[in-house]
């Protein structure tokens, strides 16, 4: 009896196994509970929390539901409107900044030359490298006293004997600096998606247009760009989303200093939620990111779809 | 005339491609001079500073070693990686394979929607993450970033292993359940051992990204013993005033540069993943 048991039991399970209605949830189960458990719980919490009184010493005592007050305070808070100012500037220069580096690189990355695997790594360090190391060294190449930017601009006279710029301790040197290294962390990423791309470009169709009598200009705008577009953008809009959400470069080099002339909503998040333990504002404050990040995966769908999965 | 115009041609590109190398690489190159020169020769502002004006010394790797917990922190970013590699794979292939083959209509859907979450910043989730951790008991611990972690490779690899499994051809499962396996069987049997490249890649990428993360590591480790090389050197290196410039760039060289040659290996199957070519 026993054994007859256990012989159909396994049957149903051998059967349940093929079924391909079962096979697919239980094989999707653990993504799905895990974007489900630390990603869109925290998101919800997030909101909550944005919408409370929440602090790191009333967490356990209880906290209560204040509405909007936390959204209206960061209005009235002059470092949050100068934080949002400063993100959109450091994401689009730096951001602009990367593509332009990082087209170039492709194109020269297209030529054959002696060299080039030697160029190609190197030129990949700065995206390879951790962001937290490779940026102490710039941390270190705008130090105040012994800057190596410094000597070398002096040593081609491009600065006087006399003049030493405190890359880190103006705030619009500042500024340019966290946008500059920003955007040498992510030119190498540009560019290899650049690359990837344009060899997806068919080279008969290259040729025909040239047979038809295209020129440059129309064999780039009309042929070149409308294949590439939709490859790219994908990489472009991640590029973009990570410079707008991204507070390592800000908090290694500056920590938003000085004066906040630096603070992007990333830092400030991390300032206003972790450092000083005010987790409502904190919520509040990084929830500002969401419709970036919306818009950015509007457009990703799009691209994604014009590409033709 | 024609002559010179190639050459001029030629020194253009030439100097193009220096001043960018000499961009990409000028704080590598600083980092290593500095890491191997004498105090005294780091601070003195009368010599040429690119080069070695005193004979090289060991003494900052070895302060480093002997005086630091840089040895911990590397292999506490080591164990990390390979369990968020190994927790990733558990995780994606299966959803990667369900994904390719088998989750009927909304497949597709679905695995966009999953890589779109691979959009989601750190910065976002980190205050409420928080209470999330202290609630697990895994504050201050390098199992809550072994937990953290998967949320951003899992999407991804996810991708990736889907769009892996869609160049393998049906028909050898097939065969496999006409012998009389079933669908569970064929997967593993027939499909995985297939699949060791795909695999691969999702393990190396699951490893590097997880070596590689600031933020996440910032917010929620803070004990010295417990903290990843890329916190433990700008954070614990860099208290005070006084900044150990050459065992800084030591550690910052010594992590960093292993972990971009390992990186540089699976590049182009990221690009693959990101540019939409199916990875081989």
């Amino acid at each position: 009896m026993a054994v007859v048991a256990r012989e159909s039991g396994s049957a149903r399970f051998r059967y349940l196994l093929d079924r391909v209605e079962v096979l697919g949830p239980v094989f999707m189960a653990p993504a799905i509970l895990y974007m489900v458990a630390f990603l869109g719980l925290p998101f919800l919490l997030a909101i909550y929390f944005s919408l409370t009184d929440i602090t790191i010493n009333n967490i356990q005592t209880g906290f209560s539901f204040v509405g909007l007050e936390n959204f209206i305070g960061l209005f009235r808070d002059r470092i949050f409107r100068q934080a949002l100012r400063n993100t959109l500037i450091f994401a689009i220069a730096s951001q602009l900044l990367a593509m332009i580096l990082g087209q170039v690189t492709a194109l020269i990355l297209m030529q054959d030359f002696r060299g080039k695997t030697i160029v190609r790594v190197a030129i990949l360090l700065p995206w390879a490298v951790p962001i937290a190391l490779g940026v102490l060294g710039w941390k270190w190449m705008f130090d105040s006293l012994y800057s190596i930017i410094n000597w070398t601009l002096q040593a081609f006279h491009i600065l006087g004997p006399d003049q030493w710029p405190q890359w880190l301790g103006t705030s619009n040197l500042a500024m340019i600096s966290v946008i500059v290294v920003h955007a040498w962390k992510a030119f190498p990423f540009v560019a290899v998606i650049f690359l990837g791309a344009m060899t997806a470009i068919p080279q008969d169709i290259i040729d025909a247009a040239r047979v038809d009598g295209a020129g440059f200009w129309r064999r780039t705008f009309q042929v070149n760009v409308p294949i590439i577009a939709p490859i790219v953008s994908v990489g472009v809009i991640f590029g973009t989303v990570f410079a707008f959400t991204d507070m390592s470069v800000v908090w290694l080099l500056t920590k938003g200093g000085p004066v906040n002339s630096t603070q992007v909503l990333g830092s400030y998040a991390f300032q206003v939620g972790i450092v000083s333990g005010d987790i409502g504002q904190g919520a509040a404050t990084s929830l500002f990111l969401v419709p970036i990040l919306m818009v950015a995966m509007v457009l990703t769908l799009r691209a994604m779809r014009r590409r033709e999965l | 005339m024609r002559l010179a115009e190639r050459l001029f041609k030629q020194t253009g590109f030439y100097t193009l491609v220096t001043a960018l190398v000499i961009f990409a690489t000028w704080p590598f190159y600083w980092m290593l001079i500095t890491a191997f020169k004498t105090e005294h020769d780091l601070y003195n502002l009368e010599s040429i500073p690119y080069i070695f004006n005193e004979p090289p010394t060991m003494q900052h790797v070895n302060w480093l070693f002997d005086r630091t917990e840089f040895a911990r922190w590397l292999w506490n970013s080591l164990v990390i990686g390979v369990l968020v590699a190994g927790i990733t794979l558990l995780v994606a292939v299966p959803a990667g394979y369900a994904l390719a083959r088998m989750a009927g209509r909304y497949a597709e859907s679905l695995g966009i929607g999953i890589f779109l979450t691979y959009l989601v910043p750190p910065t976002l989730l980190f205050i409420p993450l928080s209470p999330i951790i202290s609630r697990l008991g895994l504050q201050d611990s390098l199992w809550a970033l072994v937990v953290i972690y998967p949320t951003f490779t899992v999407p991804f690899c996810t991708w990736l292993m889907m769009g892996f499994f869609k160049t393998i051809p049906r028909e050898l499962e097939e065969a496999a359940l006409v012998d009389g396996q079933n669908r569970l069987g064929a997967f593993v049997h027939v499909v995985i051992p297939l699949s060791m490249s795909g695999i691969f890649t999702v393990v190396i990428f699951a490893f590097t990204l997880s070596m590689q993360e600031f933020v996440y590591a910032l917010t929620f480790v803070s004990s010295t013993a417990q903290k990843t090389v890329t916190v433990g050197v700008p954070t614990d290196l860099m208290r005070g005033d006084l900044f150990l410039w050459g065992s800084l760039m030591a550690a910052a060289l010594i992590a960093g540069i292993p972990m971009a040659i390992v990186y540089n290996l699976f590049l182009d199957r990221f690009v693959a993943g990101i540019t939409g070519g199916a990875i081989r």
